[in-house]
């Protein structure tokens, strides 16, 4: 296995707050890598600089080996092959699911066409069976502002994946679902990824998904990387239990 | 079935206006410049779509005009004036576009109108070369050869400003429904999922715009043979503001709004004006103010009897 995404000394600043303070990652190909920390750790900030939105003020990210992802617009780090999803949803709100599918789908080989319908068969099969990966088939034409959180969350990944990437950043894709929903959620959305193949980074809150989903865990902290490892070790170190469960160690209420 | 309903109800809408025109025919004058801006407000009706409203298309429908004005002594046959103006107008727009459409909402808006105030200022000032708020007036122009003259003359004129409606409208409903016009919507609702896709809005924007400004243009060269007359008013921010007015009266729900609202508009004004000659603009701000508030589809939405906001 190799690395598919490098970060080396990410540094960024908001003011006096250190939102990356010398990130080191490796993410290697087809793993899933789950981010904890509290909030305001610098998470999210991760995700944004890896994808464009965000620009660090020292470091560098390389993708595949080859690539330089700093100083790239978000849409030429899409094209290189890696998708981010968003924690909160972002859908076209006015079109239907199926047309937001079919919209994710046709950006795949440029929308610049004019005269070619955007519901052409060809598209309209592909996303349809895209929906259908997704188990969002019957609500295909529903308007996306009309979906329940847990549809919105993977309809927005259903568009990253759309895309066919080889690299998916998700930010928090259970947050705001319902407890209920929750493991169907991810349960489909384990199902998806491996099947195509994604290596997957995800920003997690809730352990119990983080325990069933990750093959590493990355626990961050103040804009550094705490602690790195599988589930199993991480998820029962005492000092991340502290820090970013809040299980306090024989507890005396 | 929302597509037949828009074909009868262009069909319909053609074959009235052909018969208003044959029954009245100082109305074949009117009529004609309420196509032409409703060829405009078609091009409108895209930036709309895009949540986006510009204040100064009047610029493109002016420069165009002027183009016609400039260019018949030289070219005088229309069916290669029409064309060029048009293009003159496209070319304007990609390069103002390439500067707007990094902006959105209220600044996209006011600079549209900042750029088109300045061409008016040109107009207006530039005396030696434009003949100022004076004008230029058109020398008679063929059409296909032909040296056509009084009712000939305007019923073409009309004919050519009717089939132009049709085709554009044709044209800009196969947009909306391609994967680039779905794009152009996407920018109102999530501009940052377009560039997560790969896309640059700016581009799906801009391609708009210039399509926008090319029908500003088409309808601002009728309009130059049609009156025979050009004026900097034409890019005053009067002549956008009212584009923008026509747009909203007819609905952008469709492309039949422009040139419902655009021929409610002229019908109101010449009839208005004639009855309170003082007052039309009152006739019409009470128009607007109505529409706004009891049909914010716009009149298309009003004859399909639902409201679409």
């Amino acid at each position: 296995m190799s690395a598919l995404l490098s970060a080396r000394g990410l540094r960024l600043a908001f003011g006096g707050v250190k939102a990356a303070d010398g990130i080191d990652l490796d993410v290697m190909e087809h793993e899933f890598l789950a981010i904890i920390g509290p909030n305001g750790a610098g998470k999210t900030t991760f995700i944004n600089m890896s994808t464009g939105y965000l620009r660090p003020q020292a470091g560098s990210i390389t993708y595949d080996g080859t690539h330089q992802l700093l100083g790239l617009p978000p849409r030429r780090i899409v094209k290189l092959g890696v998708g981010r999803s968003f924690q909160l949803p972002q859908l076209f709100t006015e079109h239907t699911v199926l047309e937001n599918a079919a919209l994710a789908l046709a950006a795949r080989e440029g929308i610049w066409r004019p005269f070619a319908p955007l519901l052409r068969p060809a598209i309209r099969a592909e996303a349809e069976e895209l929906l259908e990966r997704f188990g969002l088939l019957h609500l295909a034409d529903r308007r996306a502002d009309a979906l329940n959180e847990g549809a919105r969350k993977l309809a927005d990944i259903a568009m990253a994946v759309a895309l066919r990437p080889r690299l998916l950043l998700m930010d928090e894709p259970t947050s705001g679902v319902a407890a209920a929903d929750k493991m169907q959620v991810v349960e489909t959305l384990v199902r998806v990824l491996r099947e195509a193949r994604v290596t997957a980074v995800f920003v997690e809150h809730d352990m119990e998904v983080v325990a069933r989903f990750a093959d590493r865990v990355a626990v961050w902290g103040q804009g550094r990387i705490a602690a790195l490892g599988p589930p199993g070790e991480i998820l029962n170190d005492p000092e991340v239990q502290r820090t970013v469960i809040g299980v306090v160690p024989n507890a005396v209420a | 079935m929302s597509r037949h309903i828009e074909w009868l109800a262009a069909l319909l809408g053609a074959a009235l206006l052909v018969l208003l025109a044959w029954s009245a025919p100082w109305l074949r004058f009117v009529l004609t410049v309420a196509l032409a801006k409703g060829i405009a407000v078609l091009g409108l009706l895209l930036l709309l779509r895009a949540g986006q409203v510009s204040f100064g298309h009047a610029l493109f429908v002016a420069f165009a005009a002027y183009a016609v004005a400039f260019a018949a002594p030289s070219v005088p046959e229309a069916l290669l004036l029409l064309p060029l103006a048009a293009l003159g107008s496209a070319l304007v727009g990609l390069v103002v576009g390439l500067f707007v459409v990094r902006y959105r909402e209220i600044f996209f808006g006011m600079l549209n109108l900042a750029i088109s105030m300045v061409f008016y200022s040109l107009l207006e000032k530039f005396y030696s070369i434009t003949k100022g708020t004076d004008g230029i007036r058109l020398p008679p122009v063929t059409i296909a050869g032909q040296a056509l003259t009084g009712a000939t003359y305007e019923w073409t004129v009309f004919g050519i400003a009717l089939v132009l409606a049709l085709a554009f409208g044709a044209l800009v409903r196969v947009y909306l429904a391609s994967s680039m016009g779905q794009a152009l919507m996407g920018i109102k609702t999530r501009e940052t999922r377009l560039e997560f896709m790969g896309v640059s809005g700016r581009r799906v924007l801009l391609a708009a715009y210039v399509l926008s400004a090319l029908m500003g243009g088409v309808g601002g060269a009728i309009i130059a043979m049609t009156s025979r007359h050009v004026t900097p008013a034409l890019a005053y921010w009067t002549a956008s503001g009212e584009l923008v007015f026509i747009g909203i009266l007819g609905g952008a729900g469709s492309v039949v709004g422009p040139f419902l609202g655009a021929v409610a508009y002229e019908l109101t004004r010449v009839y208005a004006a004639a009855a309170v000659a003082d007052a039309w603009q009152l006739i019409l701000g009470a128009v607007l103010l109505a529409v706004i508030l009891f049909a914010p589809g716009g009149l298309w939405a009003l004859l399909r009897g639902r409201r679409t906001a």
